[in-house]
């Protein structure tokens, strides 16, 4: 681990190896964390198709029906609203064709007391983004809070903060879900969702405390102490950066979660109530009519589906660009073209050496804070070492 | 170790404690029990208020009325210990809390177990096959079905599997112009999962289109739907081949006597195929069923053992797999032999494929008949918990075994001339299975209430039921004796979960 650590015989894998790695420090070279972790991120096409994707999704659901909030109200282009009925044409039926293509007066298709289903659906859409949003929000800024303390501080602290942890995390999130929205969900969709983010921070916690532990060993938050920054400086403005891979990623993937959670409970009847509607509720309404219209069930849960898919994908990319073990297994042209010019043109082996130590120093750190944990003897309690390209996805709460 | 137990059971009553009292109050406050009574319009209203609220002690404010409830559970009130009270319909939960974990674990056992399986096998083929098209397109599926609704995709699944399938049974024709296309993307997906380059990747899409398309024509000409069989050939064939792939990942071919060993337990199995299928398998209870696959094991195991030589334990243990494994085909078959009795018997009427409820009310028959009932209820349930659950185990073993192929110790393995079976199955899968091990823990111990969801869709009456009944009728009762089985059970493993982690892996201490 020092750099007394004789350079390695460079033979066949090892020599390949040090090639992607030149390729790799090419790439970054001269470049901030910032633009490192954009450029990665839009080298994930994945992601960067879901990007386009959502930000198409939310234009049409917004500019469409047009929304109200509070008091300032926009109309939509589209025609026809979402609550009232409309004479039933064509038996209800979706007008979308794609060959030849024409969208007719009710691409989506009409329900049987003649509402519009496009106009329906694009409001459950809207429900559905700002509850994501908001429950995003709420939930990224109490884990990150709760846990940053609890890691920063440790101690008395931590172990009242973590018990805390212990008893909401004990509770399934569908059922503390449920009692609650049963309770405020006639109050409407933007309750539902700041309680669904008081109730969903607890993973993130967990995971920011983790990291906390082990940053906070660091030599760059002695230094900032040494100098005599404030505690609350040094969290902020010192290890919170550091850490905010780890908060992005499980932010995402939360807001991907609380979209399933949503129309979950909306689906169980304990979510958005009627007047108002959501991509679940009108699922769940429809679903005994599957066989004579089934385009009242299609359209929605393919927007569902859109928009998760969508997140887990942007959070997969995020993933990727944040992680800094991340490395892209570079194509079998510019591996040649690496080996063409051979190591004179490449890094400076020493270059090469230097980063796989450092790469090894973030294991030995967090490996390091793993085994604290261990001390106390709770899984979950720490962030799992980095492992090479992703983190698992997170177990989902909505069967 | 021991005073880390105690001091985390200790903690965890605490916590438990504390998840309770926050449960009771936020269901108790939720809404109003005696809304129903306050609109009826029965003439004995005042004293129907009267007497459920002497049933229920609604008097008493919930954040009293917990200890009540705490009393009873304790068994300080002199009403027995543990006792759960009862519901607003004056039925004792105990009982109900029987039933309904009975009838939640039929439904989510199978589908954890199968899941966990399916996700850890695809998770480590596509970690061995990193960036292959197998590997992105499993990628993509998993993050699809992280995606999935599970209500909407039981709708699907009850239109296409159960009424599709039922349909088709009606008259099971697979056409002709089906088996060419089937055949193709099973061709493709094996060439995508097993490595080989140039003509030997066109070799393997041929060899498995070919084979694909002549076991549909085989199925289609023999009206395998409506008589489904593995047959005495087919039993021959698939134990040798059980005997074989087991020694390959077990110990590996070049250990002749596993492989003696594994062929001589399929042997025996293929010998008792005639007398267990029209002889002793009539008349057997469950227990006889449990008994004969222990006896199926522990034979092979001792087969395994004579066949041993100096390092007895891994021939037996590829014995006793592949004893298991061959068993358990033939007693598929079993079922399968009483298939046409059961779907054309009076209850089921042709339409064996369930989409709602637990069994067939009234049906009369051998425990093969109602292993075949019970499979025919699960089947939907099942494919759609292993669809939403597969995807994040097969996310954690790929990343977990990847983590561990990146590790030097397996550069060393490699460098020392091992066999890549060696390196993978002894050196990298043991290693990667330690986390995994820790999330299935900690899973099993959320299961029992983790299907919510699913039990309403698929109209099961289990622990889901019991939940949202309760907080319909806003009674603290059942939606308590719900949250502290789930609550406890999810403690108790996150225990469990921390100390097979720290018994699995030495790096971790616990003190």
């Amino acid at each position: 681990m020092s750099n007394l650590e004789p350079p390695i015989e460079p033979v066949s894998d090892v020599l390949v190896s040090d090639e992607e790695n030149s390729i790799e420090l090419k790439e970054i070279a001269g470049l901030s964390q910032g633009q490192i972790v954009r450029k990665r991120f839009f080298r994930h096409k994945g992601a960067l198709v879901a990007m386009f994707v959502l930000l198409f999704i939310v234009l049409l659901a917004f500019s469409s029906v047009g929304f109200k909030f509070g008091d300032w109200k926009t109309g939509g282009w589209w025609p026809y609203t979402w609550n009232i009925a409309v004479a039933i044409e064509n038996a209800g039926r979706p007008t979308l064709s794609l060959f030849p293509f024409s969208i007719g007066n009710h691409p989506f298709g009409q329900d049987e007391v003649g509402r519009d289903i496009f106009a329906v659906v694009m409001r459950g859409t809207q429900q559905s983004l700002m509850i994501m949003v908001i429950v995003g929000l709420i939930a990224t800024f109490i884990g990150t809070v709760v846990g940053a303390i609890s890691g920063y501080y440790r101690g008395l602290t931590d172990s009242v903060l973590m018990r805390f942890t212990d008893i909401i995390i004990t509770i399934p999130v569908i059922v503390i879900g449920a009692v609650l929205g049963r309770k405020f969900g006639i109050a409407g969709a933007p309750v539902l969702a700041v309680i669904l983010g008081l109730v969903l921070w607890t993973g993130l916690a967990r995971l920011v405390r983790g990291e906390f532990l082990s940053l906070r060993e660091r030599e760059f938050v002695d230094a900032a102490r040494v100098a005599g920054a404030r505690d609350r400086r040094i969290i902020f403005r010192h290890i919170l950066p550091n850490a905010i891979g780890v908060i992005i990623v499980n932010s995402t993937l939360l807001m991907a979660a609380a979209i399933l959670i949503e129309t979950g409970l909306s689906f169980l009847g304990y979510g958005v109530q009627a007047p108002d509607t959501s991509l679940g509720k009108i699922i769940s309404e429809n679903q005994v009519a599957f066989s004579t219209r089934p385009w009242l069930f299609w359209w929605p849960g393919l927007f569902i589906i859109a928009i998760a898919l969508c997140i887990n994908f942007i959070g997969d990319g995020l993933r990727d660009a944040f992680d800094p073990r991340q490395r892209r297994m570079p194509t079998d042209r510019a591996l040649a073209k690496a080996k063409r010019i051979g190591p004179a043109g490449g890094m400076p082996v020493a270059a090469v050496v230097a980063s796989g130590d450092l790469d090894r120093a973030t294991i030995e750190v967090s490996g390091r804070g793993a085994g604290l944990q261990g001390g106390e003897g709770a899984r979950g309690y720490y962030a799992p070492a980095p492992t090479e390209e992703d983190r698992p996805a997170p177990k989902r709460d909505d069967s | 170790m021991a005073t880390f137990v105690v001091r985390r059971l200790i903690a965890s009553i605490f916590i438990l404690l504390a998840a309770t009292y926050l449960m009771y109050i936020l269901t108790a406050l939720s809404g109003d029990p005696l809304e129903d009574l306050r609109t009826s319009a029965a003439p004995n209203k005042a004293e129907l208020i009267a007497a459920r609220t002497r049933l229920l002690d609604l008097d008493v404010p919930p954040f009293l009325r917990y200890f009540l409830w705490l009393g009873d559970i304790i068994g300080v009130r002199g009403r027995g210990f543990f006792n759960l009270g009862v519901t607003v319909q004056n039925q004792p939960v105990n009982t109900l809390l029987g039933q309904a974990i009975g009838s939640t674990l039929q439904l989510v056992t199978i589908a954890t177990i199968v899941a966990v399986i399916l996700g850890i096998v695809v998770g480590i083929t596509t970690a061995l096959r990193q960036y292959s098209g197998y590997d992105y397109g499993v990628t993509f599926i998993s993050f699809l079905f992280f995606s999935l609704p599970i209500f909407w995709v039981a709708v699907l699944l009850k239109q296409y599997v159960a009424i599709g399938f039922n349909d088709f049974l009606a008259d099971p024709q697979i056409s002709y112009a089906v088996i060419p296309i089937v055949a193709v993307i099973s061709g493709l997906i094996w060439m995508s999962i097993i490595p080989r380059k140039g003509i030997q990747k066109l070799i393997t899409f041929l060899v498995a289109a070919v084979a694909t398309a002549g076991i549909l024509f085989y199925m289609d000409l023999t009206d395998w739907f409506s008589v489904p069989h593995i047959g005495i050939v087919g039993i021959v064939i698939t134990s040798i081949g059980i005997a074989f792939g087991v020694t390959v990942i077990s110990t590996g071919l070049k250990r002749r006597r596993a492989l003696y060993a594994a062929l001589t337990v399929a042997g025996l199995g293929i010998a008792l195929y005639f007398p267990f299928m029209y002889g002793f398998s009539y008349g057997l209870e469950l227990w006889g069923l449990v008994l004969l696959a222990i006896a199926a094991v522990g034979v092979s195991f001792a087969i395994g053992w004579f066949w041993g030589g100096n390092d007895r334990l891994p021939v037996a243990r590829t014995a006793a797999i592949t004893g298991f494994l061959v068993a358990a085909v033939i007693a598929l078959d079993r079922f399968m032999l009483v298939w046409p009795q059961y779907a054309n018997s009076g209850r089921v009427k042709g339409r064996p494929i369930a989409t709602i409820g637990s069994a067939t009310p009234g049906l009369e028959g051998s425990i093969w008949v109602h292993g075949v009932d019970l499979f025919t209820h699960l089947l939907l349930p099942t494919l759609a918990l292993i669809l939403i659950s597969f995807a994040s185990y097969t996310r954690y073993s790929r990343a977990s075994l990847l983590e561990v192929m990146n590790q030097d110790y397996i550069r060393t393995a490699r460098a020392k001339g091992l066999t890549e079976r060696t390196v993978v199955v002894r050196h990298a899968f043991r290693n990667a299975l330690i986390p995994i091990a820790t999330i299935v823990a900690f899973d099993i111990g959320g299961i029992i209430g983790g299907a919510v969801i699913t039990e309403r869709v698929f109209g099961w009456v289990g622990m889901g039921a019991l939940f949202q009944n309760g907080l319909d009728h806003v009674d603290p009762n059942p939606v308590m004796a719900f949250f502290v089985v789930t609550g406890g059970l999810a403690i108790f493993f996150n225990l469990i979960a921390d100390l097979v982690y720290a018994g699995l892996d030495p790096r971790i201490r616990v003190s």
